[in-house]
């Protein structure tokens, strides 16, 4: 009966109403489905009998918005608080693997892992930066401004090398990690980071490479000081090591007077990297001034051991069809 | 013989070959017995009952042959002979078998033969080096992504966080002695206790009021207020800003007497170097009891 028609379906509706009404409970009235804009077969009535309802709902949304405000005011000091808005930080799903502050075996975990000798200042970092082959101009302008960025790092092209005969040379000098970034159309679109004495290997997706002629109301070139470091909102276990291992690429004891502060910002398992210079106003207000490439990472994949495609052991690999179901979980 | 100027004059020259590809400089022929790769009178394995070519399968190379006398009969028409590995044995081979056969035609198949192995060394050295591995992108994924991460950036507020961050790490005091903003730290922790102590400052004040008109004899009174100021200061400075006020408090001990009416008014002052001089206004009666209550304080 449904669907017939405008006049049908009100008159059995009235015609049922009574009668269901005996069936049911009395307090809930069961009609049948009530004649909706969408069954009008001509479209220009239906469009305007569409945008008539539209104005209806409108109305009473505004409606109800200044009940509920004025409910708010009459109510003064004792109005319930507002309602915490929901986002998508609120609802995350949560991660068993999130990081306790106090909890001692993630501790202990911390203490005993490839990271351990850098943040007991046992070794100072040394980082080699190469690309993938035959790199395009925007990539050597990149590896060039991030060795500005990152202290004691150098560039080196890479003559079609093959990468498991370059990382045992670097052992032998003493470096510490090892940056391949990946070109792809002339961009560079991906980052190799391999902490050397057999260190995890993290593959990363790389996105909106800014270089500095690229970055508005930049400031100057930055200066040789050792940075700071800012890592933001590193939550879960997988999430602590890669924060671990972004941190290790800057020296343990960063020189304040130089006012630099390179920050990884983790925001629902992207890692926004900024550079900037600040400068304290006051005690209450700071000034940062953007300096240095910008990019965003996305974590692909970390490998334990050094790089080795076919044969390493993969700690964490993102899949998408499995991963990416969910829009309110995240892994790091 | 006949037969192949005919093939040759219709299909080569006047008429359509389906192997004949037209570019604006030269003419390719697409037929897989060719020996040159050219439309040519003397290269069309259609207009020559005579032919030969090299040809290679899965690394190994073969000589093809065609004669006259095997024209009737497509199913035999090519004989194929396999060629050794080593490429000097090979050209002899080539030679035994094409004896007496066109010049043209040996030398065309010994170019093509060096041609053949040349690239084929380059693919066994490449498949030695690192293979490029192309992975296939998915453009639903990488649009969705895309999105993703532009709205993970409105969300995350970089520099707002940037800053909070900077401004916590100032009142963690990592920075240590660099900034010299008024005792920040203590002014935070001062508001707190001002809202307590809002009454008791008023009273204080009244207190300090008449220590400035009795100067020397209330000793034991400003001690017990003093005391308690100190012991504030205790709480809430560390001893390096003690230690600072101490020093400027010596030094301004005779300059700022007439400030003290202008300052004791209103709420307790919240910077530090007003509060100093409330301070100050006690410690000149107490400059042989100072050393103790800072050792105290150290």
């Amino acid at each position: 009966m449904a669907g017939r028609g405008e006049q049908g379906t009100r008159l059995c509706g009235a015609a049922l109403g009574p009668a269901e009404d005996h069936g049911a409970a009395p307090e809930r009235v069961l009609f049948p489905p009530a004649f909706s804009v969408s069954e009008i077969k001509n479209k220009q009535r239906r469009h305007f009998m569409f945008l008539r309802w539209k104005q209806q709902q409108r109305k009473e949304k505004l409606a109800n918005k200044k009940k509920r405000k004025k409910e708010r005011e009459a109510l003064g000091d004792q109005a319930p608080p507002k309602p915490v808005p929901k986002t998508i930080e609120n609802q995350r799903v949560y991660d068993e693997t999130t990081v306790d502050p106090n909890d001692e075996e993630v501790a202990f975990d911390e203490a005993t892992d490839e990271f351990a000798p850098y943040f007991n200042r046992q070794t100072v970092p040394k980082i080699l930066i190469t690309t993938s082959d035959r790199p395009r101009g925007r990539t050597v302008r990149f590896c060039e401004q991030l060795s500005s960025v990152v202290p004691n790092s150098h560039v080196y092209y890479r003559r079609g090398l093959a990468l498991k005969k370059i990382i045992p040379q670097c052992i032998a000098r003493n470096f510490t990690d090892l940056i391949v970034v990946n070109e792809d159309r002339k961009i560079p679109n991906g980052l190799v980071l391999s902490h050397l004495p057999d260190g995890p290997t993290a593959h990363f997706k790389m996105s909106s490479v800014r270089l500095r002629k690229e970055i508005k109301r930049k400031g100057k070139e930055p200066t040789e000081h050792m940075p700071e470091v800012i890592l933001n909102n590193f939550t879960t276990r997988l999430g602590h090591s890669v924060g671990r291992m972004l941190a290790s690429l800057f020296p343990h004891d960063p020189q304040f007077i130089g006012r630099q502060v390179a920050t990884f910002h983790n925001q629902r398992d992207y890692i926004f990297f900024r550079f900037h210079r600040y400068i304290f106003k006051s005690e209450k207000k700071v000034g940062i001034q953007e300096l240095g490439p910008r990019f965003t990472l996305k974590l692909r994949s970390i490998q334990k051991g050094t790089f080795d495609s076919k044969f390493g052991e993969y700690e964490w690999i993102h899949k998408h069809r499995e991963m990416d179901t969910s829009r309110r979980k995240f892994h790091l | 013989m006949h037969s192949d100027e005919v093939v040759w004059d219709t299909l080569g020259n006047k008429q359509f070959c389906s192997y004949k590809i037209k570019t604006k400089t030269q003419n390719f022929c697409r037929n897989e017995y060719n020996l040159t790769g050219l439309c040519n009178r003397s290269s069309c394995p259609l207009a020559n009952s005579q032919y030969a070519t090299i040809k290679e399968e899965k690394g190994q190379c073969y000589l093809y042959m065609k004669t006259i006398e095997r024209a009737a009969f497509p199913n035999r028409l090519w004989e194929r002979v396999r060629l050794s590995r080593n490429y000097e044995k090979a050209l002899e081979e080539i030679d035994e078998n094409l004896i007496y056969w066109p010049r043209f035609i040996r030398h065309k198949c010994k170019q093509r033969f060096t041609k053949i192995t040349q690239y084929l060394i380059r693919i066994r050295k490449l498949t030695l080096k690192r293979q490029r591995k192309l992975v296939p992108l998915s453009k639903k994924v990488e649009r969705r992504e895309k999105r993703r991460e532009e709205k993970a950036l409105i969300a995350a507020q970089l520099d707002n966080a940037i800053e909070k961050e900077l401004l916590e790490r100032l009142k963690q005091e990592t920075y240590g002695d660099i900034y010299n903003f008024p005792i920040h730290a203590f002014d935070k922790a001062l508001e707190q206790q001002d809202a307590e102590s809002e009454t008791d400052s008023d009273v204080e004040k009244e207190e300090e009021e008449e220590d400035e008109d009795a100067d020397k004899r209330e000793f034991v009174e400003v001690d017990e207020s003093d005391l308690s100021d100190f012991e504030d200061m205790d709480k809430l400075a560390t001893s390096s800003e003690e230690d600072d006020k101490s020093s400027s408090e010596e030094e301004e001990t005779e300059t700022e007497e007439k400030a003290r009416h202008t300052k004791s008014k209103g709420k307790t002052p919240l910077k530090g170097p007003t509060r100093r001089k409330r301070a100050y206004v006690e410690i000149e009666y107490e400059r042989e009891t100072e050393p103790a209550s800072k050792s105290k304080a150290t």
